[in-house]
């Protein structure tokens, strides 16, 4: 079904081949998982798979061809969603391929039901949770009854009750004459879905090839090591070893209309902080909260002498931004909302620079949290054009650069690889053992299990 | 490379720039928002600018025939249903600042993308913008009046819209996100 | 449209889009006060047909209506002529029955040429009006359909200017009174939105690629927009009354 032989792309703007010497053959039926560290390849070649690599914007060599159609479902949800209405944007699909106007309802109405989706035709697409858009998408390219599925990382932007959707609308709605092929980095809970393990060498071909018990047997230390998820592979909790500081910031009864129920908490010195909770609870308005930067709409959030000096008897929400910033840092979800300049360097520059010091001053500062986080090299280099973990890393030390007492983080481990995720833990059990008190908010449960101290659910 | 046909990928990234700037439209009417604003004293003109700045960029990143029309059009299209005050209208000024802009890139043929072209286009699509205004607005105003409202419109927008547009794309070429595009291809290699 | 009066609101988006277009440029020809005054008074008699509320329409046009007391402001400081008995006398402005009739009619007409528009965007979906378009008009799919899918993301984007401003101050930086560090914010965070945008429309038109957007040939409809006699009626409507109003000049 799938033949690729001596395959490879090289996307324009690069210099390095993405894929090459691939040679890969699928029949029809399979469902393979699709593996291999940060680059190598992998959406490439689902890109590849599906026709979607168009020649002006890459370099092409050797062969891949596929047999019957391919459907793809990528990763974010918002932006499959073509049209305002569920039905409608199922109907997409079929539209396109000319499907005639009497088939194209009860094709929709038959994809809907394949993967279990709870509404009507009429729904808004906007009012859908991250899980509920994807099972439209997968809806979607099942309408148009694939021989090939394409799954390029469907969990990896939903929260786990999302991804447990998806996954068991996956074994379900499947036909078992349909190949499948899966990119997915949640490794140990997309194996019941798989029968065989793909591994791609990044610039290179494939590594290795077969059921999955075999791979992870001879490659799963290495893999491990180059950041993938690999089952059975424990992370070393980071727990604090001294008590927990002074108090620094308390939400009292904090309320937001609609968005977030009453919450109590205290976040001290020395301490990680994690608050849990399923997508829609309002973690991210409670990150707001107390990065001081949305008023409540009832109770308060109070920060305490220890934090803010004289200001304690204000509300973070009315600081101003340069001493918001010192005394808390936030880092937001997606790292690319709080870039400001065109290089890394003037990122990490803007804070101090802001303060009026010295450029020299500046400069050791700098360059010491670009060597802490690895970033040296890109100095350079525009904070867009980052990969995902560098520019989280960017986004942590940016908060860092004028040492704020308290950190505020939003999902920092979302949608990292093993290696990325792992420094992060490193990263902030370090900042919470020098003493600063840190809160994320998160629903990657490993992530508290690893780092936090106390946890709070919302 | 002369190829004219739109991709996808100029169709929605067009559509997306004029979207985007539906909301910038919004945000910055919220900025200005107040008694005061609502005075549209001839000195206003010299902000003007930014309403037109769609019909420049478009072209700069799509670099394909219509560009300007369409990215403007979507940008107004947006404001209207975002509640413009002008309704119908804002889409009837999307059209002609939209083609007015165009027509600076048209004039050469769809060959240049360079800052001489993008500075017309701006200037081309504020003189649409004065005459629409005098048209709907100003008609009984003195004849003075209206050409210092027209010199200083299509001042700022020769500048903000024209120069401004060219160095957004710029700026944006840089971030990597034109990749795709041949306005994004004089980045260097990563 | 759930009321059984919204026989207007059930047209045909092109038919409402075109009959309030006719009444639009009909307005703009017109510098008396009267077309204006009894247009409106038409305009404000037909929102319940349009299946829209007076609350509502209250809602939208209220910037209307600031906009045009600016119109009429400009007007009376810098009318070419002023003619007539002088009403009042403001340091060098002469405020004169002319110029205080130029003025109202300019901002009648500002209104009443905005609210047409208004109750057509109040009761129009964009998918259909898109729908209509390319089946009525002939109107190149793809860019309809490409600009609908874009203007999906609307909502989306405006959280994501909130975000980035938050995003920003958390970063330390803000403008407080200060107009050049207000614009520069600003254009920092417009920046910000442009690049997420172009992100995210690159990435919906792989998807919509992959779904066959590009695939060129025929291609059906899921949704039908007719245009009937009821449709044609209304735009030969909105004719009529244009030239009827115009006529009262």
């Amino acid at each position: 079904m799938i033949r690729a032989k001596g395959f490879g792309w090289r996307h324009a703007g690069r210099k390095a081949w993405a894929i090459r010497g691939l040679d890969l053959r699928v029949e029809r039926g399979e469902r393979v998982l699709l593996l291999g560290p940060s680059g190598a390849g992998k959406s490439t070649l689902l890109a590849a798979l599906a026709g979607l690599l168009a020649a002006d914007s890459g370099e092409a060599e050797g062969t891949v061809e596929v047999d019957g159609r391919v459907g793809i479902v990528f990763q974010d949800p918002e932006t499959q969603l073509v049209m305002a209405r569920a039905g409608d944007d199922v109907a997409f699909g079929l539209e396109n391929h000319d499907v005639p106007a009497a088939e194209i309802w009860p094709r929709v109405d038959e994809a809907l039901a394949r993967v279990g989706f709870p509404y009507g035709r009429g729904r808004s697409t906007a009012a859908l949770s991250g899980g509920e858009q994807q099972r439209l998408a997968l809806a979607g390219a099942l309408a148009l009854r694939p021989d090939v599925l394409l799954l390029d990382e469907p969990t990896a932007n939903l929260d786990p009750a999302g991804a447990d959707l998806i996954r068991g609308a996956l074994r379900e709605a499947i036909d078992p004459g349909t190949t499948a092929v899966l990119v997915e980095h949640r490794v140990a809970e997309a194996l019941p879905l798989v029968d065989r393990v793909v591994v791609l060498e990044p610039g290179g071909g494939v590594r290795a090839d077969g059921p999955p018990d075999e791979v992870f047997a001879t490659h799963g230390d290495r893999l491990a090591a180059e950041g993938v998820w690999v089952p059975g592979d424990p992370v070393r909790p980071r727990h604090a070893c001294a008590p927990p500081g002074e108090g620094l910031l308390a939400a009292e009864r904090a309320t937001i209309r609609d968005r977030l129920a009453a919450v109590d908490l205290l976040v001290r010195a020395g301490e990680a902080l994690a608050v849990l909770g399923p997508n829609g609870t309002g973690k991210s308005t409670l990150a707001l909260l107390l990065g001081g930067l949305l008023k409540p709409d009832g109770g308060r959030i109070a920060a305490t002498t220890a934090l803010a000096g004289a200001d304690a008897t204000t509300p973070p929400h009315r600081w101003r931004a340069p001493a918001l910033a010192r005394r808390i840092g936030s880092v937001f979800q997606d790292p690319e909302h709080q870039f400001v300049t065109s290089t890394v360097y003037d990122e990490l520059a803007l804070g101090p620079r802001r303060t009026g010091l010295p450029e020299d001053a500046v400069k050791s500062i700098v360059d010491g949290l670009l060597a802490r986080l690895r970033l040296d090299r890109l100095a350079g280099a525009n904070p867009f054009t980052l990969s995902g973990g560098e520019a989280r890393r960017l986004s942590v030390a940016t908060a860092l650069t004028v040492a704020p007492a308290l950190l505020v983080l939003d999902e920092p481990t979302f949608g990292q690889d093993r290696r990325t995720w792992i420094e992060m833990v490193e990263l902030l059990a370090g900042l919470r053992d020098e003493g600063r008190g840190i809160v994320t908010v998160t629903h990657d449960a490993d992530f508290v299990a690893a780092l936090a101290d106390r946890t709070v659910r919302l | 490379m002369n190829n004219n046909r739109w991709r996808t990928v100029d169709v929605v990234v067009a559509a997306v720039l004029g979207v985007a700037f539906g909301v910038i439209f919004w945000a910055w009417g919220l900025l200005w928002d107040g008694p005061a604003s609502a005075i549209p004293l001839p000195g206003r003109a010299l902000i003007y600018g930014i309403w037109l700045v769609p019909a420049v960029l478009g072209p700069l990143v799509i670099r394909k025939p219509g560009a300007g029309i369409f990215t403007e059009f979507v940008a107004a299209t947006v404001s209207t249903f975002f509640g413009s005050p002008w309704g119908l209208v804002t889409l009837l000024y999307g059209l002609f600042q939209g083609a007015a802009g165009e027509f600076a890139f048209a004039a050469t043929g769809y060959r240049s993308w360079r800052l001489p072209t993008a500075i017309v286009g701006g200037a081309l699509a504020g003189g649409a913008a004065t005459l629409l205004d005098v048209i709907n607005y100003y008609p009984d105003t003195s004849a003075a009046w209206k050409w210092a409202y027209a010199a200083l419109l299509v001042l700022s927008s020769a500048i903000v819209a024209g120069v401004g547009g060219w160095a957004l794309t710029r700026a944006l070429a840089q971030t990597g996100v034109l990749d795709r595009f041949a306005a994004g291809r004089d980045r260097a290699l990563v | 449209m759930r009321s059984t009066l919204a026989v207007l609101g059930r047209r045909n988006p092109v038919a409402k889009v075109a009959a309030a277009l006719v009444f639009t440029v009909a307005l703009v020809t017109t510098l008396d006060p009267v077309p204006p005054a009894v247009a409106i008074a038409i305009e404000l008699a037909i929102v319940p047909l349009f299946g829209v509320r007076y609350r509502t329409l209250a809602r939208r046009a209220w910037p209307l209506l600031i906009s045009a007391a600016g119109v009429a402001l400009t007007m009376v400081l810098f009318a070419a002529e002023r003619t007539g008995e002088t009403v009042l006398q403001a340091g060098p402005i002469e405020v004169t029955t002319s110029v205080l009739s130029g003025a109202l009619g300019l901002a009648l007409r500002v209104i009443a040429i905005a609210l047409p528009g208004v109750l057509v965007f109040a009761s129009t979906d964009p998918t259909d009006l898109a729908d209509a378009l390319v089946q009525n008009v002939r109107a190149p799919y793809r860019f309809a359909i490409g600009a609908l899918a874009a203007f999906r993301l609307v909502p989306l984007l405006s959280q994501e200017w909130q975000l980035l401003r938050l995003a920003r101050r958390a970063r330390g930086i803000d403008a407080g009174r200060d107009p050049v560090a207000a614009a520069r914010l600003f254009a920092s965070t417009a920046f910000g939105l442009l690049v997420g945008a172009i992100r995210r429309g690159t990435r919906l038109a792989v998807a919509m690629d992959a779904r066959g957007f590009d695939r060129g040939g025929p291609r059906s409809q899921a949704r039908t927009q007719r245009f009937r006699l009821p449709d044609a009626a209304l735009v030969a409507g909105a004719v009529v009354l244009a030239v009827a109003v115009l006529l009262l000049a």
